[in-house]
């Protein structure tokens, strides 16, 4: 797991792009604001939804709790 | 009681010009997909195991053109039948012995199911290793080309970065590299297809409306890109 440890808690890449959705965004948009690759982005975001710490419409994703899409 | 021996699964080796064999594999970065790198172009690579000689030599070699890849919108993956604890501890030892950081993931293929996709696997040589083998993907996830080296010889990173530029050139310009073609070199203008076509590429017409191409044959002209 990139986003999450093996006991639930986010890496640091995870609390990159947690807090990168604070507001709706691309997986361009998460990679442009945390650096990360453009791969890992799309591999996290995977996990992330999976969590349910992140949901996605279309193409957008944002965190989940935070502003809604 | 008749016995049906299990027939051998035919493994042949991927094909140029289809898309590349998909899969989802467990990296030192996470769980990655092909579908995750497209838009990118794409190096995937193997090597027969971790904490080897010839294997250590090549990963600060790919950590060495990393740079000059991501510059050219391609990323580097590589892969071994090895698990990814063995993965996390062998780049944390070259960087620890070395000082060279190895920034691309590295696939743990511990079932071979990527090996096998991939036509990695060389039993004449190695019935558990992974030969040396390079393959580019393109942005829409096509095969590109293929390297593939035997255990004993460590690959020429220069050639990997030069196939990846002739590739990007060739697509962008619609034209073919020649032998040895390295950027700036002059390129080979698609041959014609026809008698019609050949008898114009000789003809004084074509000739002069082509100053600075360097025409050998109907068949073999090259031109600077900048023409």
């Amino acid at each position: 797991m990139a986003c999450l440890n093996a006991d639930g808690t986010l890496s640091a890449s995870g609390r990159a792009m947690l807090a990168a959705l604070e507001r709706p965004a691309t997986e361009e948009d998460v990679a442009s604001v945390t650096g990360l690759a453009l791969f890992r982005v799309r591999s996290g975001l995977r996990e992330l939804v999976a969590a349910d710490l992140v949901s996605q419409q279309g193409e957008r994703f944002v965190a989940t709790g935070a502003q809604s899409l | 009681m008749t016995t049906v021996e299990e027939a051998p699964v035919a493994r042949g080796l991927p094909r140029l010009g289809e898309p590349a064999p998909d899969f989802e594999a467990v990296t030192t970065q996470g769980t990655v997909r092909l579908s995750d790198f497209r838009g990118s172009w794409l190096v995937l690579f193997s090597h027969p195991a971790d904490f080897t000689p010839v294997c250590t030599t090549e990963f600060i070699g790919f950590a060495g053109i990393y740079q000059k890849l991501q510059e050219r919108h391609t990323e580097l993956l590589g892969l071994s039948v090895d698990s990814v604890y063995s993965h996390i501890a062998w780049v944390r030892n070259i960087e620890d012995k070395t000082g060279t950081h190895i920034p691309f993931p590295v696939i743990a293929d511990l079932d071979k199911k990527v090996a096998t996709a991939y036509g990695m696997l060389m039993p004449g040589e190695s019935k558990t290793e992974a030969s040396r083998c390079v393959f580019v993907i393109d942005p829409e996830g096509v095969l590109r080309a293929m390297i593939y080296y035997p255990l004993s010889t460590g690959r020429n990173m220069d050639e990997i970065v030069r196939l990846v530029d002739a590739l990007q050139v060739s697509d962008a310009n619609k034209v073919a590299t020649p032998a040895n073609w390295r950027p700036g070199d002059k390129v080979i203008i698609p041959t014609p297809n026809t008698v019609e076509l050949a008898e114009e590429r000789t003809s004084e017409d074509f000739i002069k409306k082509t100053e600075g191409y360097e025409s050998v044959d109907w068949y073999l002209t090259k031109k600077s890109l900048e023409v």
